[in-house]
């Protein structure tokens, strides 16, 4: 009779698992074997890339050390190499183009999320999820037959007026400038997805509350959503950066890949994309192609904080956004 | 259906005033298919069940009734361990099923022994057809599939509604014959126990009606277990009903009995509408 | 300040049609027959096309695909049906970081690991690159999917006494069905017009590529070689590859959305 009642001591333990033989006997363990082989494969790639990055500019990283970042030379004949012009060539590229990109794509993003009506919205952003979607050697193509030109017979000149020392020097079409032109267009789709996501989670009560007090559309955007938004937009910028510094097809065909430092815009360059892109397979000596992979990796290190940041402050402002939503 | 090899147990539908005196006229015995033995119950450290006893009469309706939050659904969805799959649930006491434990069993052959229909009506996106076949097919069922479909359609009183078009996507169907459907579904690998867990919540009058209609029915069929919070369904379909307050199983009675002179004041209070 | 921000919108969705309009405008003219049949011809000869780009595009994205979609769909059901939540946050974290490497970075990786050792350039090697950039994108937006799953059909397949990875395979993969084809097409349609991971691991190659061994055309290297070569032909050629090659990324773009926006199924109310 089992009105008696009794508890069963080990009753409780068995509570919560199948055991180990029955979930063996469904396929439940098999399948969770399988599937964790290819979950950690996705772990060992990335550790193995890592490696392999670190490993195969061991020479470089012994001959040169920290300076590598900070020489100048960079001679293939003399054996010598340096990585300043390029970590120069990349920063400037990148910065050029942030300056064009962020006030644009925020713009447009503060249009899409909290001007355009839904469908507006809906129907520009799937526009600009195609742009991201538009590979890097078409940007290429266009900027090197099409913008290059532009820029050498109207836009340069035109620049060369403001007398600014940035903008000297012959106008080869060709250089900094319109790698950061180009750069600047790839990146804003990034920018203004994130910055549009990022702003749609901004609490509902927060324009409320703006609105109620008597400020405009404008006033209640401006001065309560982009603020609240504000690490998060952050953390877009770094992503377009992070995307504009590891940018390789496009900016190899418009730099002008030219080893040098100069401050004028004008001025042809290099990037370390672009110098890998273009000198990898000709590296004849293996120090020469083991400092390139020294760029690989000062490259991949770069991206690697940056996408970090980027992660960390889109995350912060959209738990900012529901912590505040549900309090 | 397993019905013919079970062992006989009965128990002794005595359960548990707050007093500990048996409730009057209780029936001395009937054939259980399930006895729940001081069922504790806990989320993380949180109890949400104490100590609960009590049977479900074989081939009869057994109604779990109680305010929100009173553990009825949690008791019920402990008959066939689906609190398992939330992380953190810990159980402890024994639940027996034709007087074995279920918590020492293989749990797929449990659930398919023990079949459950949820709140809202959960069909597959599949086509109707298949929905029903679902579990045959997966527990390899040598039965022909087109007659057990049919078969379960029909003791779902929805085979009529649905003949013509069984390979329709099942969400093209209303969301009562939706939830008839799940009840088809979960009748097709033939349980002995049937759970259900606030199946009309969802739906509307005509369509809780006719799932009400359909659960005496299938008393004949199988023993069925429903948590309501809707005190006239409970009254119209259950043979026993346990009224729960708090996690704790405060009367246990034949329906009637419980619903016409129960014997411990808080049901009395709850029924009659003070609370709840 | 508002009419700015809606010409800020106008401004970078337009690029998206000049962009379109200037590749068709300028390659529209040189998509003929020959272009997909004929191999390129020697410098100084006009005409020809780029069968053999076309051919090794096919080829490397396959094992791409062979490569990406299996591990990305495969870890993704990891993630969402069996991991715990730190080894989660590991696998994640590294698709994340993977995710975020650049391209070229990618070629220098596959470079090291295929290349260097076989001591040629390969199919293999491209298709191995591109198919690592498939992975993290295939694997977060798969499990995306999955975990959108409503957790009354796992239930429902639960109770009726479904085993967990036959509730996988029977109930969880064929609700997101959609939402993993858009997610494998998106991935396909993003390393289709990768050029940086192939300048060192597929090279490039002016004739047919027997096997899987040797150096191979595609059509993103095409589009780069004759874009910054000196002669006006291979210049008008490598406009009308550059609009083929994104003609076919956008109608990828395009089917995956609306296989996407019709709906994952979900039941009604």
């Amino acid at each position: 009779m089992a009105s008696s009642s009794t508890t069963v001591p080990g009753a409780g333990p068995i509570v919560g698992s199948r055991s180990f033989l029955s979930k063996l006997r469904e396929g439940d363990e098999i399948a969770r074997l399988i599937t964790f082989i290819f979950a950690a494969a996705v772990v060992l790639v990335t550790l193995l890339l890592v490696y392999e990055l670190w490993r195969d500019s061991v020479l470089a990283r012994q001959k040169f050390g920290l300076a590598f970042l900070w020489t100048r030379v960079w001679d293939p004949l003399a054996d010598q190499y340096g990585a300043l012009p390029f970590i120069y060539g990349t920063v400037v590229t990148s910065t050029v183009a942030l300056f064009i990109a962020v006030p644009l794509g925020i713009g447009a993003a503060i249009f899409l999320a909290e001007l355009a009506p839904a469908r507006v919205s809906d129907t520009l952003e799937f526009f600009i999820d195609l742009l991201a979607a538009v590979p890097s050697v078409i940007y290429g193509l266009l900027g090197f037959l099409a913008v290059v030109p532009l820029m050498r017979e109207y836009i340069q000149p035109a620049l060369k007026k403001t007398m600014l020392p940035i903008f000297s020097g012959p106008a080869y079409g060709l250089g900094f400038l319109t790698a950061g032109v180009i750069l600047a267009i790839m990146v804003i789709p990034f920018i203004i997805s994130v910055s549009r996501e990022v702003l749609l989670s901004v609490p509902r009560d927060q324009r409320e509350a703006a609105l109620a007090l008597g400020s405009t559309r404008w006033e209640s955007t401006w001065k309560v959503v982009v603020p609240f938004a504000r690490t998060g937009i952050m953390g877009s910028i770094f992503l377009a950066l992070a995307r504009a510094l590891g940018e390789t097809m496009a900016v190899t065909m418009v730099v002008g890949n030219v080893v040098a430092i100069t401050p004028s815009l004008f001025s042809p360059g290099y990037s370390i994309a672009a110098v890998i892109a273009n000198e990898f397979t000709e590296a004849t000596g293996q120090l020469y192609s083991q400092a390139l992979i020294e760029l690989g990796l000062v490259l991949f290190l770069l991206t690697f904080i940056l996408n970090g940041l980027a992660r960390l402050l889109i995350i912060a402002t959209s738990q900012r956004g529901s912590g505040m939503g549900h309090a | 259906m397993h019905a013919s090899v079970r062992p006989a147990v009965s128990v002794n539908l005595t359960p548990t005033t707050p007093t500990g005196t048996p409730s009057r006229e209780t029936p001395a015995a009937l054939p259980m298919r399930m006895n729940i033995n001081k069922v504790n119950f806990f989320y993380g450290t949180k109890q949400t069940l104490f100590d609960i006893s009590m049977g479900i009469a074989t081939n009869k309706v057994t109604a779990l009734i109680g305010p929100s939050g009173c553990g009825k659904s949690t008791l019920l969805r402990t008959f066939n361990r689906m609190h398992e799959t939330v992380r953190g649930a810990r159980l402890e006491g024994e639940i027996l099923l034709d007087g074995q434990n279920i918590l020492a069993q293989d749990v797929t052959q449990l659930r398919r022994r023990v079949g459950m229909v949820f709140q809202r009506p959960n069909p597959f996106p599949k086509s109707i057809f298949d929905n029903v076949a679902y579990g045959l097919r997966i527990n390899g069922s040598k039965l022909p599939l087109a007659e057990a479909v049919e078969k379960s359609l029909r003791h779902a009183a929805l085979w009529d509604e649905v003949k013509d078009h069984l390979h329709k996507s099942a969400y093209e169907l209303s969301g009562g014959q939706q939830q008839r459907l799940c009840i088809a579904r979960g009748l097709a690998v033939e349980p002995e126990v049937l759970l259900l867990d606030e199946p009309c919540s969802a739906l509307d009058p005509i369509s809780t009606a006719k799932i009400e209609e359909l659960l005496v029915q299938l008393k004949d069929l199988c023993t069925i277990a429903i948590v309501t919070h809707n005190m006239q369904q409970a009254a119209r379909v259950s043979d026993f009903t346990a009224f729960l307050l708090i996690g704790q199983l405060i009367e246990f009675s034949p329906t009637p009995q419980l619903f016409t002179t129960p014997s411990d004041p808080r049901t009395e209070a709850y029924i009659t509408g003070r609370f709840g | 300040m508002l009419t700015m921000t809606g010409v800020c919108a106008f401004v970078a969705v337009s690029v998206l049609f000049l962009i379109l309009g200037y590749l068709v405008y300028n390659g529209g003219t040189s998509i003929n027959w020959n272009f997909f049949t004929k191999l390129p011809t020697p410098v100084g000869e006009t005409g020809g096309g780029m069968a053999n780009a076309i051919v090794g595009s096919g080829k490397l994205l396959l094992l791409a695909t062979l490569i990406g979609v299996p591990v990305g769909f495969l870890g993704a059901i990891y993630l969402a049906e069996f991991s715990g939540a730190k080894t989660a946050f590991v696998v994640r974290y590294a698709a994340d970081v993977l995710n975020g490497v650049p391209s070229i970075v990618v070629g220098i990786f596959a470079y090291a690991l295929i290349v260097a050792p076989m001591g040629h350039f390969s199919t293999l090697a491209g298709g191995f690159a591109l198919g690592i950039m498939m992975i993290p994108i295939t694997l977060r937006s798969t499990e995306d999917f999955l975990l959108a799953v409503p957790k009354a059909l796992r239930e429902a397949a639960m109770a009726l006494g479904a085993s967990k990875w036959k509730t996988i395979a029977t109930v969880i993969v064929p609700a997101a069905y959609r939402g993993i084809l858009t997610a494998i097409l998106l991935a396909f349609a993003r390393v289709a017009g990768e050029t940086a991971p192939l300048l060192f691991t597929a090279l490039g190659n002016r004739y047919w590529s027997p096997g899987w061994n040797h150096p191979v055309e595609s059509l993103p290297h095409m589009v780069f070689t004759y874009a910054i070569s000196p002669y006006e032909d291979w210049r008008r050629q490598a406009w009308a590859a550059g609009l083929v090659l994104l003609g076919l990324i956008l109608v990828i773009n395009i089917l995956a959305r609306a296989i996407l926006s019709r709906g994952i199924a979900v039941p009604r109310s």
